[in-house]
């Protein structure tokens, strides 16, 4: 059990906009995440660089959080099978259905994209039906 | 020119964006699942994290998109075309939704959790890759016609 943290998401909810409108206004990219990543394959090609250097950015802003007090989850409570059924699928759906969580749910809804829209509403809805599903199980 | 100032700008964005996570703790799958255990003890902290974003983002990118001709820093903005809401992405958008919902861990999260040193997160990873990688099987599977 996870109680609501207001303050913290409302904070981070700002900040994951400012990120993404930077990425925008500066150098003209979407903040899709699962984009950015699949797309690091085509890095050889020098207009791609960029990729690079948000997933970096990604990887080592844990070192930043800390300076503010913030730090990752001290574990992953997620079993294997979970990980890896899990990952296959999220890699899967995020290429057939163009986005995820930031790219559809952030950046996409933010440009009132109605395909965006639908795609959220459905991740939404199969993920509260697949939770509601495991938990029943177990 | 364009180009080199462009690498900074997105090294800095990673960095914002994956601030954003941690504070958020969207990068804690037991707080996404909590939230989508509507029906249990369900944590709504997700939804005031995309309704400060989407408040936030709305505003300032109708605001400024009219202004911008072009990004400040590149030739042109690469923004989607496809307006379509077809069966590839109504299936792609549930399968990534029951990937989510059995894991609790999207793909910003997952890279941004590699440095808590977690086997775990390495290996979504990469079954996340896999999944990309054949993700056009089954974009082909999709699009076969019924006949």
């Amino acid at each position: 059990m996870t109680p609501l943290t207001l303050f913290d998401s409302i904070l981070g909810g700002i900040i994951l906009s400012i990120s993404a409108l930077l990425l925008l206004f500066g150098i003209g990219k979407i903040s899709g995440i699962s984009g950015i990543f699949y797309g690091l394959k085509n890095t050889p090609s020098s207009g791609e660089y960029w990729r690079v250097l948000f997933i970096i950015g990604l990887v080592i802003s844990p070192l930043f959080a800390i300076l503010f007090g913030f730090s990752l989850p001290s574990s992953i409570d997620v079993s294997w099978p979970a990980i890896i059924i899990g990952g296959l699928l999220v890699g899967i759906g995020t290429r057939v259905g163009s986005g995820c969580t930031s790219g559809h749910g952030i950046c996409g809804i933010g440009r009132l994209s109605a395909r965006s829209l639908v795609a959220t509403i459905i991740f939404m809805s199969t993920a509260v039906i697949t939770v509601f599903i495991v938990n029943s199980l177990s | 020119m364009t180009r080199f100032i462009s690498l900074p700008i997105a090294l800095f964005c990673g960095i914002l964006f994956g601030i954003g996570l941690i504070i958020s703790q969207m990068v804690d799958p037991n707080k996404i699942l909590n939230f989508l255990n509507i029906t249990g003890n369900w944590d709504p902290s997700l939804l005031f994290v995309m309704g400060a974003a989407l408040l936030f983002f709305i505003p300032l990118y109708r605001i400024v998109m009219k202004k911008l001709k072009r990004p400040l820093f590149n030739s042109e903005f690469s923004l989607p075309v496809n307006k379509l809401i077809d069966r590839r992405l109504v299936i792609g958008a549930s399968l990534f939704g029951i990937g989510w919902g059995i894991s609790g861990i999207c793909p910003g999260p997952a890279i941004v959790n590699i440095a808590g040193g977690d086997p775990k997160i390495i290996a979504f990873i990469f079954a996340m890759g896999f999944g990309m990688y054949i993700s056009n099987y089954v974009n082909i599977m999709i699009s076969k016609p019924k006949d």
